[in-house]
Parts: structure tokens; C-alpha cells; sequence
């Protein structure tokens, strides 16, 4: 599986700042940890910052922090902001869904789209912290 | 073999193996958590793990795996907290032995308190003693609540899936 680039930067940067509750950082300092443009990183953080994630502080020195609850927010959360991980559940249609292969083919990948889904929505950032932390 | 914990909430409490007395409550917890009541289930249940002869001695250091069943609650003084119920299987679906979590609630006021954890962490440590390194469990997809709390635990989707068929 593989998520959208602006889904894997708002990860990167929310993950980021949840580390710290005081943690302040520029989106110059994150883009250049994971190397990804600071264009695009700050178009993320803005989107984050309209749904109460981040905030922006402002003045020297000034940045983002992370202004959610991380035993709250899932992956899905973040996820769901950026792109839709279960298309044939929200009624996506293709070429040939209605053909009885068609309907037999989207019965598969709807399990894949549900396992998708209950895993994302069941690691908390929390939990993601906890897991970098061990990886480290 | 009983373990004191004084967690966020400040309130002292025991983990030990559960009693008769203390089915009522458990039953209660359980009705809070899903909606249901299941006497015959929860007394039934206390039967199979903690009152068969086989398993009537204490909770104490193993001495071989003849306790390899845990119905375990979180009391304070008289009042029930929370419970857990696990068990050591071993070579059902090819598995060697390992501990398998088959219950866990907690009263929905102390919920986000630490006493979930406190449960499982008791639990998993009889599952150790008992010569066990591996500890699973099975949920229902949509129960997203009591998936985080096992993820937050360090639990990871594992090596089964679960198949099944209308018949």
C-alpha cells in the first residue's frame, strides 16, 4: 500500500511535533529531516492548522506545534484529510464493477480496504510515537 | 501472587485472581462496556478459570503450568475495577503456545486511568511465568476503542487471519 505524497508529509510533520508537547518546529527544520519540499510541507501544515491540529506560532523563532490530542487522533484522522483509502466502500465505481467478476473482484478488495481501515483507525499517535521510539 | 498499583487517579488498588463475590460486578462492568447482560456467560466463565479443582491452588509462582487460565480483576477494597481473562493455548491453527486475551473491561468512569493496562501488563506476566513469550488476541474490526487500547499496549496485527462463511 502506498499513501499520497502530501498524506506521508502531514504524518511526518504531525508525528514530528506530537513528540513534544512544547515542541516548536519550522517547516524548514521538518522538510529537511525527511527531505521533502518546504513548499509542499507548508500547503500540509496549513491543512493540519484548519482542523485544529497544529497551530502556527508566530514571531522569532516562531513554527508549529502540535495542538490535537495524541491519544485521540488516529493515522485515519490525518489520513482522511489527504485521500480516500477505501474507494470502493465510498461507492468509487470502475469500468466493469457490475459484470458478476467485476463484483467478485471489488468483494476482494473491499477486505483489503476494511483491514486498511481498522488498522489506521486504531493506532493512535500516540502509539506511532511509542513505535518510533522503539525503532530508534 | 497480587500486584498493588497506584495509577494516575491517585486510587490504590490490588490485581488478583477474581471470586464468586465478585461476579456481580463484573457482569455490571461488562453491561456498561457492551450493552449486555450475561450472567450464566461471566459465572460460567469463573468456573472454567478460576474454581475447577486443577486450578484451586493460589495465585501464586508457578510450579509448572498447571495455572495456565487467569481470570484476574482490579479491586479496591470490595469494589471491582476492572477484570481480564486470558489463557495459555497451545497448537490450535499450528500456534505454539501463547497467551491468548479473551476479555478486558474496565468500569467506564475510570476509563484512560491506567487500570486497562495495569490488567494487561499483570496478565502478560503470568503468561511469562507460565513459559509463554508471545501474547494475542482477536477483535472485531469496528471495535476501534479496544483496538487502540491493545495497539497502545505494543500489539501488532500478526501472522493469522481470521476466515469465515455464511452457513
Amino acid at each position: 500500500m502506498k499513501l499520497q505524497k502530501a498524506t506521508r508529509c502531514a504524518l511526518f510533520a504531525i508525528m514530528e511535533l506530537a513528540a513534544g508537547p512544547d515542541r516548536q518546529l519550522s517547516a524548514n527544520e521538518i522538510a529537511e529531516k525527511y527531505g521533502i519540499s518546504t513548499n509542499h510541507l507548508a500547503k500540509v501544515l496549513r491543512s493540519l492548522g484548519r482542523v485544529g491540529l497544529v497551530e502556527a506560532v508566530r514571531g522569532a523563532g516562531g513554527g508549529y506545534r502540535f495542538s490535537g490530542n495524541r491519544r485521540r487522533t488516529t493515522l485515519l484522522d490525518v489520513i482522511q484529510l489527504f485521500e480516500t483509502i477505501d474507494p470502493i466502500r465510498h461507492g468509487e465505481r470502475e469500468d466493469g464493477d457490475d459484470t458478476a467478476e467485476g463484483k467478485a473482484l471489488c468483494q476482494a478488495l473491499m477486505e483489503i480496504e476494511d483491514t486498511a481501515r481498522a488498522t489506521f483507525a486504531s493506532i493512535t499517535l500516540d502509539t506511532m510515537i511509542k513505535l518510533v521510539d522503539r525503532n530508534r | 501472587m497480587a500486584n498493588s498499583h497506584a495509577r494516575q487517579t491517585e486510587r490504590k488498588y490490588t490485581v488478583r485472581l477474581a471470586k464468586a463475590a465478585d461476579i456481580p460486578q463484573v457482569i455490571a462492568i461488562d453491561a456498561e462496556n457492551t450493552g449486555m447482560t450475561k450472567p450464566e456467560y461471566w459465572e460460567d466463565l469463573l468456573d472454567i478459570y478460576n474454581n475447577r479443582v486443577s486450578d484451586a491452588d493460589d495465585d501464586g509462582q508457578q510450579k509448572s503450568v498447571k495455572r495456565y487460565r487467569f481470570f484476574l480483576v482490579a479491586s479496591d477494597g470490595d469494589s471491582v475495577l476492572g477484570f481480564i481473562i486470558g489463557e495459555v493455548r497451545a497448537w490450535e491453527f499450528g500456534s505454539p503456545p501463547c497467551g491468548w486475551v479473551f476479555a478486558i473491561g474496565v468500569r467506564d468512569q475510570i476509563r484512560q486511568d491506567g487500570v486497562g493496562a495495569t490488567l494487561f501488563e499483570a496478565l502478560t506476566e503470568r503468561f511469562r511465568k507460565a513459559g509463554v513469550n508471545k501474547v494475542r488476541t482477536m477483535l472485531g474490526r469496528d471495535a476501534t476503542v479496544i483496538m487502540s487500547f491493545f495497539r497502545s499496549q505494543g500489539m501488532m496485527a500478526g501472522p493469522f487471519i481470521q476466515l469465515e462463511k455464511d452457513l
